[in-house]
């Protein structure tokens, strides 16, 4: 059971990875959150509620809490600055 | 309405495009087309170059899903999107937006309407690159969500 997460903009440089497979037990955008805020500061920091643009769960933008399923593929996106 | 987006590192030619949009225009009255350019900023130290990245796949879908918005609003009958992504230089075109429609007041406020959600809604994100060697991403402006919010009335 595992998820592959995928940081964009500025997350990669200030969490050093672009792209990493997780074990995963099942649970939603928020569990993942909190287990990604516990990792230590420079992530609670990088993660902190209110920076977190979007997260993206397999290509569908999630507007709330969502489901993660086995095997998805979710975004962590930063605030766009785009155009 | 006919919609074609594209996001790629390749430059893009106004001309061309325009003419290729036309086939699909139908009748339309109207075409307004805007192009935004890389500007080499006023900063301390100059600009190099912009990098440009975004989400594949969703970033696309995201500005079909605004181009869509845009023709609930106003009768469209065509939209053409390229962004491009990637290392860009001071000078070099960055974005287009080309709308198609009946007549100029929809075609005109689709294209403010479309260049307002690009900017604020759109997953890409942009690094400054100086001359210096040195780099920075970025953050999110106040002043990209103000024009963006006056849609909302």
């Amino acid at each position: 059971m595992s998820i592959t997460l995928l940081y964009f903009g500025v997350l990669k440089d200030t969490l050093g990875c672009s792209t990493e497979m997780l074990a995963w037990d099942g649970g939603t955008t928020a569990t993942l959150l909190d287990l990604l805020r516990g990792r230590g500061e420079e992530w609670a920091q990088a993660l902190a509620p209110g920076k977190v643009f979007r997260l993206v769960v397999n290509q569908q933008i999630v507007r709330g809490d969502a489901a993660i399923p086995d095997g998805a593929e979710v975004g962590i996106l930063p605030p766009v600055t785009g155009g | 309405m006919y919609c074609d987006i594209t996001v790629q590192t390749a430059t893009f030619d106004l001309g061309a495009e325009e003419l290729a949009l036309r086939a699909h225009a139908g009748d339309a009255g109207a075409l307004v087309a805007f192009q935004g350019m890389v500007r080499a900023h006023d900063e301390a130290v100059p600009l190099a170059a912009l990098f440009l990245e975004h989400y594949p796949g969703v970033t696309e879908a995201e500005i079909r899903r605004i181009a869509e918005q845009a023709a609930a609003r106003w009768p469209l009958s065509a939209c053409r999107v390229i962004h491009r992504v990637g290392a860009l230089a001071p000078g070099e075109p960055i974005v287009l937006v080309l709308i198609a429609a009946g007549h100029r007041a929809g075609a005109f406020a689709a294209a403010e309407y479309l260049m307002d959600y690009l900017k604020t809604q759109a997953p890409f994100w942009k690094r400054e690159d100086f001359v210096d060697g040195s780099s920075r991403w970025v953050e999110a402006k106040a002043s990209d969500d103000a024009a963006c919010g006056r849609w909302h009335d």
